[in-house]
C-alpha cells in the first residue's frame, strides 16, 4: 500500500517549496550563498587575464603621473612664491581661500564656463552633422572625411594665429566683414571669434568620434525602423542615437574636459586681455610666467575638480552606456 | 564521442539568482538528449555550464568520466550551436568552417578537405566564399552546424538553433540536424522551446522547470505517463484537459460527472493526509463523439453532453471547443504553464478542447454527447502536482488498480 | 544606412559635402595663402595673394632643423600612437569584456588623468625626466604622450568592443580559441573602426602638442614641429617670421592628410552585419 503515489526516484520533491517563490532558496543554500564562495579556476584565469591586460596601461599611467599630479596638490597647500622663494612655507588651505575670494579667478570662471558651454553644445550638433554626412557621403568619401578632419589637424598655435591674423584690421581678410574695426580688442567680439575658432577647430574631433559611432549602427535594424514606417527623424532618435550613446558619451566627456582647459587659442588670439582669460590662462601666468607655485597649482586643482564634477554627472547621466559599467547583457 | 555526466550541477549567480539547482543526468555516448522547459527554467544555463562558458557553482561534470569542471571550453572538446548563430560576419564560409580547425593547427590539405565534406554534407558547397552578411537565415544556420560538425568533437552543444527559422525552414533544418546525427552518432544535447522539436528529435527528452528536472525519459513515455501536472500541461499540443475534481463516497465529482475510481487510487485517497480535492486530466485525444463508439469501448469510459463552442475540421480529424460549467482547477504549476504558453489551463467556466473523429457531425451550438476514455485519464495532486494514477511510473488510469 | 542613390539624393549629398569642405578649409586655404605671400604683401588683407613667392619654404628648409624637428615628430608621434593604441585596446578589451576587481578604479584613474590641467603637470614632469636622463629624448616625450593619449583610447576602445555580440566570442572559445586568439582574430577585426579612431586622433594629439614639446625638450634631438615653429624668427631680426610659419605649417599638415587619408578607409559600418540574429 503505498501512500505516496510518486515513483521512486522522482524529482519533484522541490515543488513543495514553489508555494513561496519561484527561486526560493533553502537555508542551508542562502548561508553558502552569502560566505565567499572560493573562485573556480575559469574565474581566477579571468581575473588574471584581465590584471595582465591592465597593468601595462596602469603602470605607465600611474609612473608618469603619480608625482607630477601629488606634487601639484601639494604645492596647492603651499605659499610658494619663487619671486620670494623665503618665504615657502604650509599654510594649508589658505591658497583656496585667496582663489576663491579673487574676482579675477570668478572672471576666468564665468568666461570658461560660457566658452565650454557654448562650444560643447554647438560642436555637438555640428558634430553630429558633420558625422552624418562623412558617414554618408555618396561621392569622394575619402576626400570629405580627410578635408573635415583637416582643422583638427593644424597644430592649434598656427590656427588661432591664422585667426588672430584674419581679423585684425590690415591684415586679414575677415576684418573687412564688419565696419568698425578691431573686433579682438572688444570683449563681447573677441570671445565671439575664440569661440569660433574653438568649434571650427575641435568640431571634427566630435564628429570622428560619432562618425565610428554611427559604423556601429546595424543596417538591419535601420531597414527594421523604416519599414515599420519611422520617418528619418524618428529613425535617428529611436534607432541611431540609442546604439551611439556609448560612443557620444566618451565624445561629449572628454570634448568637454577639453573645453574646460580652453587655452593655446585664447593665448593667442587676446592673451587673456579684455577679461577674456580662461581659468587655464590664469594658471598658466601664475605657475609659468608669474612663477607663483602656490596659487598656481590651487587653480590646477581647483579646475581638475570642477572638471571632475561634470565628468561625473556625465558619466551618471550616460549609465550603462559608460565604460566598465556591467549593464547585464554579458552573457 | 563521449558520455556525459551531470552529478548534482547547481548555478548560482552573483545576484544570488538559482538558475540551475542540483540536476542529475546521464547522457549516454551517442544519445540525442532534448533539454524543454518554460523561458527562463535555465536550459541555456545548463548548456554553458556543460560547454564551460559558465561556471559551475557547485556538484559535477564529467565527460568520459573524468571530470571537466575546471576545464576552459577549449579543452572540452565540444562544439556548440548558438542560437544567433554567432557566425565571425569578417570571415567567409568556408574561413568559419575552418576557423575552428585552423586554431587546432592542422595543416591545410586536411582543413579544406574537411570543410569541403562539412559543405558538401549541409549543402553549402555553392556558397562557401560569401561573407554571412549575404546568407538567408537557414543558410547561416547551416554555418553555424557546419563549424560545429568539422571538428568531429565529442559532443555537440545546441541553444534553440531553429528558432530564428519561419516555421518551414525550421522543419527542413530538423530534419537535416536528425539526419546529421543519426550519421554521425555524435552525443548531443539540444535545447529547445518547440513541442514538435521536442517529441520528434530526440532520444530522451528532459523536461525542466525553475531550475529543477521535472522528468526524463523517451518523447512518448512523457507524453503517456507525465509524472506531475507540470509535465502533462506542458508536453502535447493542444496540451492536457485539467478540471477540478472533488472526492466525495468513493467517487470523484467533476464537471463531465462522476467519475468512478479503482481500488488503488481509492487506497491512495482514503489515506489520513490525501486531499479531498483534486485536479483530473484528460487529453484531447481521449475524447470521442458518443456517436461513434462501439459498445465495447463505451464500457471502458464514460459520457457526458455539453455545447459545443466551436468547431475546427483538420481534414484528418476535429478539434471541437466545448464549453462547460464548474469550479476552476487551480494549482501553482497551471499558472506557470499558463504564463509560458500565453494559454489558459484551468478547465472549467473555460474550453475543453477535444479532438474528434472527421466522421463526426458535430455542429457549433448544438449540445453534443461526448465519450472519454477512462483508461486514459490522469488525477493530479494540486498541491504537490504528483500525478496520482502513476504507478510504478506508469499510468493506468483512473480504474487502475 | 538605408542607400538611396536617386540623383537627387546625390545633388543633396554633394551639395552638404560642399559646405562641410568649405567649412573645413577656408581657414586652411588663409594660411596657405599667407605661405605664398611675399613679405610686401602679406599685411594687405586680401585673401588671394598678389605675388606668388616659394621663398618662404625655401627659407623653412634652409637649415636641417626645420626636417630634424620633421624627422622627430614623425617617429615620436607614430611610436607613441602605435603603442597607446595597442597598451588602450588590451585595457579596454578587459574593461569591456572580463569581470575583474580593480576594474571601476583604472576607468577612474584614467579619467583623472585626462582631467589634471597639464600646465602644472610639466614642471614636476621636467625635473623627474632630468633626474632619469629621459629628458630631451624621444621616450621623454613619447612616455607622457602615451600616457595622456591612454584615457581617450581606452574611453574610445571600451565603447567599441561594447558592442560586439558576446556570442561571438562564446563561439570563439567554444572553437578552441584562447583568450588572446579570440580577441586577435575576432574581436580586433570587428572593433577595427574604433582602432582607427582612436589611432587618428591619438596621432593627431601627439603631433599637435606644444606644451609638453616645448618643456621636455631643448635640442633638436627631440624637438618636434611645433616647438620648432615657434623658434623662426625670420632671417633678420627685422623680418617678420609670418610667412615661414605658415609654410611650416601647411608643409606639416600633409602628414595629418597623409595619416588620415589612409586610416579613414577602415571607418566602415556593417562589419557585425551577419554575425547574430535575434
Ligand atoms: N548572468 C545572470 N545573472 C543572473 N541571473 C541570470 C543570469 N543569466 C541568467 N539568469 C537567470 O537564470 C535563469 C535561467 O536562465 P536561462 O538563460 O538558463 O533560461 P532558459 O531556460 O535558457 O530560457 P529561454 O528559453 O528563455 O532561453 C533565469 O531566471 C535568468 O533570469
Ligand atoms: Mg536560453
Amino acid at each position: 500500500m503505498s501512500v505516496n503515489a510518486t515513483p521512486a526516484g522522482a524529482d519533484v520533491s522541490a515543488d513543495a517549496e514553489h508555494g513561496t517563490g519561484r527561486h526560493a532558496a533553502v537555508p542551508g543554500q542562502r548561508a553558502r550563498r552569502r560566505g565567499k564562495t572560493p573562485l573556480s579556476e575559469n574565474r581566477k584565469a579571468e581575473r588574471r587575464l584581465g590584471w595582465l591586460l591592465c597593468a601595462p596601461a596602469a603602470l605607465v599611467m600611474v609612473l608618469v603621473t603619480a608625482y607630477p599630479i601629488a606634487y601639484s596638490v601639494w604645492l596647492s597647500l603651499q605659499r610658494f612664491d619663487l619671486r620670494f622663494p623665503d618665504e615657502r612655507e604650509f599654510i594649508g588651505l589658505e591658497n583656496y581661500v585667496t582663489v576663491l575670494t579673487n574676482d579675477f579667478w570668478w572672471t576666468a570662471f564665468g568666461v570658461t564656463m560660457l566658452i565650454t558651454v557654448v562650444t560643447v553644445a554647438v560642436e555637438l550638433v555640428l558634430g553630429m552633422g558633420l558625422a552624418l554626412v562623412m558617414h554618408r557621403t555618396l561621392v569622394g568619401r575619402g576626400i570629405v572625411r580627410t578635408a573635415a578632419l583637416i582643422p583638427y589637424g593644424i597644430v592649434t598655435v598656427v590656427a588661432a594665429f591664422s585667426w588672430r591674423y584674419a581679423w585684425t584690421p590690415g591684415t586679414g581678410y575677415l576684418a573687412n566683414l564688419f565696419s568698425d574695426g578691431a573686433p579682438l580688442t572688444e570683449r563681447a567680439s573677441s570671445l565671439a571669434i575664440i569661440m569660433l575658432a574653438e568649434i571650427w577647430k575641435t568640431t571634427p574631433f566630435m564628429a570622428l568620434l560619432l562618425m565610428a559611432g554611427l559604423a556601429l549602427v546595424p543596417e538591419d535594424l535601420l531597414k527594421a525602423a523604416s519599414t515599420d514606417g519611422a520617418t528619418a527623424w524618428q529613425r535617428f532618435t529611436k534607432v541611431v542615437l540609442p546604439v551611439m550613446k556609448p560612443a557620444i558619451l566618451v565624445a561629449l566627456l572628454f570634448r568637454t574636459l577639453d573645453a574646460f582647459r580652453v587655452f593655446d587659442n585664447i593665448f593667442v588670439l587676446t592673451a587673456g586681455g579684455n577679461e577674456t582669460s580662461s581659468v587655464s590662462m590664469l594658471a598658466y601666468n601664475n605657475l609659468i610666467r608669474g612663477l607663483n607655485l602656490g596659487i598656481g597649482s590651487t587653480m590646477s586643482v581647483l579646475i581638475f575638480l570642477t572638471v571632475a564634477i561634470v565628468a561625473f554627472v556625465f558619466v551618471k547621466l550616460f549609465g550603462t552606456a559608460a565604460p566598465g559599467s556591467d549593464d547585464g547583457e554579458r552573457r | 564521442m563521449a558520455d556525459i555526466v551531470l552529478d548534482k550541477l547547481s548555478k548560482r549567480f552573483p545576484d544570488g539568482t538559482t538558475a540551475v539547482r542540483d540536476i542529475d543526468l546521464e547522457i549516454a555516448d551517442g544519445e540525442f538528449v532534448i533539454l524543454v522547459g518554460p523561458s527562463g527554467c535555465g536550459k541555456s544555463t545548463t548548456l554553458n555550464m556543460i560547454a564551460g562558458l559558465e561556471d559551475i557553482s557547485s556538484g559535477e561534470l564529467r565527460i568520459d568520466g573524468q571530470r571537466v569542471n575546471d576545464k576552459a571550453p577549449r579543452d572540452r572538446d565540444i562544439a556548440m550551436v548558438f542560437q544567433s548563430y554567432a557566425l565571425y560576419p569578417n570571415m567567409t564560409v568556408r574561413e568559419n568552417m575552418a576557423f575552428p580547425l585552423r586554431l587546432a593547427k592542422m595543416d591545410k590539405q586536411t582543413i579544406d578537405a574537411k570543410v569541403e565534406e562539412a559543405a558538401k554534407v549541409l549543402e553549402l558547397t555553392p556558397l562557401l566564399d560569401r561573407k554571412p552578411a549575404n546568407l538567408s537565415g537557414g543558410q547561416r544556420q547551416r554555418v553555424a552546424m557546419g563549424r560545429a560538425i568539422v571538428r568531429q568533437p565529442k559532443a555537440f552543444l545546441m541553444d534553440e538553433p531553429l528558432s530564428n527559422l519561419d516555421a518551414k525552414l525550421r522543419v527542413q533544418m530538423r530534419t537535416v540536424v536528425s539526419r546529421l546525427q543519426k550519421q554521425l552518432g555524435t552525443t548531443t544535447v539540444y535545447v529547445t522551446h518547440d513541442q514538435t522539436e521536442a517529441m520528434t528529435l530526440g532520444d530522451r527528452v528532459v523536461i525542466m522547470r525553475g531550475g529543477a528536472i521535472q522528468q526524463v525519459g523517451p518523447p512518448q513515455e512523457l507524453y503517456d505517463h507525465p509524472r506531475n501536472l507540470f509535465v502533462a500541461g506542458f508536453i502535447g499540443s493542444p496540451s492536457m484537459n485539467f478540471l477540478h475534481a472533488a472526492v466525495e463516497d468513493g467517487k470523484l465529482r467533476t464537471a463531465l460527472g462522476d467519475v468512478p475510481i479503482g481500488e488503488r487510487i481509492r487506497r491512495q485517497l482514503d489515506a489520513a493526509d490525501a486531499p479531498r480535492e483534486l485536479i483530473l486530466g484528460v487529453r484531447p485525444e481521449h475524447f470521442e463523439d458518443a456517436e461513434l463508439v462501439d459498445d465495447d469501448t463505451r464500457r471502458r469510459g464514460m459520457e457526458f453532453t455539453a455545447p459545443v463552442d466551436i468547431v475546427e475540421s483538420m481534414g484528418s480529424d476535429k478539434y471541437v471547443y466545448f464549453t462547460i460549467e464548474g469550479q476552476r482547477a487551480s494549482a501553482a504549476e497551471l499558472e506557470e504553464l499558463a504564463a509560458d504558453a500565453g494559454a489558459d489551463f484551468s478547465g472549467g467556466g473555460a474550453g475543453l478542447v477535444t479532438r474528434l473523429s472527421a466522421e463526426s457531425s458535430v455542429r457549433e451550438g448544438e449540445g453534443r454527447r461526448v465519450w472519454f476514455n477512462l483508461e486514459k485519464i490522469h488525477l493530479f495532486d494540486p498541491t504537490t502536482g504528483h500525478n496520482l494514477t502513476l504507478h510504478e511510473g506508469r499510468s493506468g488510469g483512473a480504474l487502475a488498480d | 544606412m538605408a542607400v538611396e542613390t536617386t540623383t537627387r539624393a546625390k545633388l543633396r549629398w554633394g551639395l552638404l559635402d560642399v559646405v562641410v569642405v568649405v567649412f573645413a578649409l577656408v581657414p586652411v586655404l588663409w594660411i596657405a595663402s599667407l605661405s605664398f605671400k611675399t613679405p610686401a604683401t602679406l599685411t594687405d588683407g586680401r585673401f588671394w595673394p598678389r605675388e606668388w613667392t616659394l621663398d618662404n619654404y625655401r627659407s623653412i628648409f634652409a637649415t636641417d632643423q626645420f626636417v630634424r624637428a620633421l624627422v622627430n615628430s614623425i617617429g615620436i608621434a607614430l611610436i607613441a600612437t602605435g603603442i597607446a593604441v595597442v597598451l588602450g585596446a588590451m585595457a579596454a578589451y578587459a574593461i569591456s569584456r572580463l569581470d575583474f576587481p580593480g576594474k571601476r578604479v583604472l576607468v577612474g584613474v584614467s579619467l583623472l588623468i585626462a582631467m589634471f590641467p597639464q600646465v602644472s603637470l610639466v614642471s614636476p614632469l621636467f625635473e623627474i625626466e632630468r633626474q632619469l636622463g629621459l629628458f630631451d629624448t624621444w621616450p621623454g616625450l613619447i612616455l607622457p604622450y602615451i600616457t595622456f593619449a591612454l584615457p581617450l583610447a581606452i574611453y574610445t576602445l571600451s565603447a567599441f568592443f561594447k558592442q560586439i555580440p558576446w556570442d561571438l566570442e562564446k563561439a570563439a572559445k567554444m572553437d578552441g580559441a584562447t583568450q588572446a586568439q579570440a580577441f586577435r582574430r575576432v574581436i580586433a577585426p570587428l572593433a577595427a573602426p574604433g582602432l582607427f579612431t582612436t589611432a587618428i586622433l591619438v596621432f593627431i594629439f601627439c603631433w599637435n602638442d606644444f606644451l609638453f614639446a616645448i618643456t621636455l625638450t631643448s635640442t633638436e634631438r627631440a624637438r618636434t614641429v611645433p616647438v620648432a615653429l615657434s623658434f623662426f624668427t625670420g632671417e633678420s631680426q627685422f623680418e617678420d617670421p609670418t610667412g615661414a610659419i605658415c609654410a611650416a605649417a601647411v608643409v606639416i599638415t600633409i602628414p595629418i592628410i597623409l595619416f588620415v587619408l589612409f586610416f579613414q578607409r577602415r571607418i566602415v559600418s556593417g562589419l557585425t552585419s551577419g554575425a547574430v540574429k535575434g
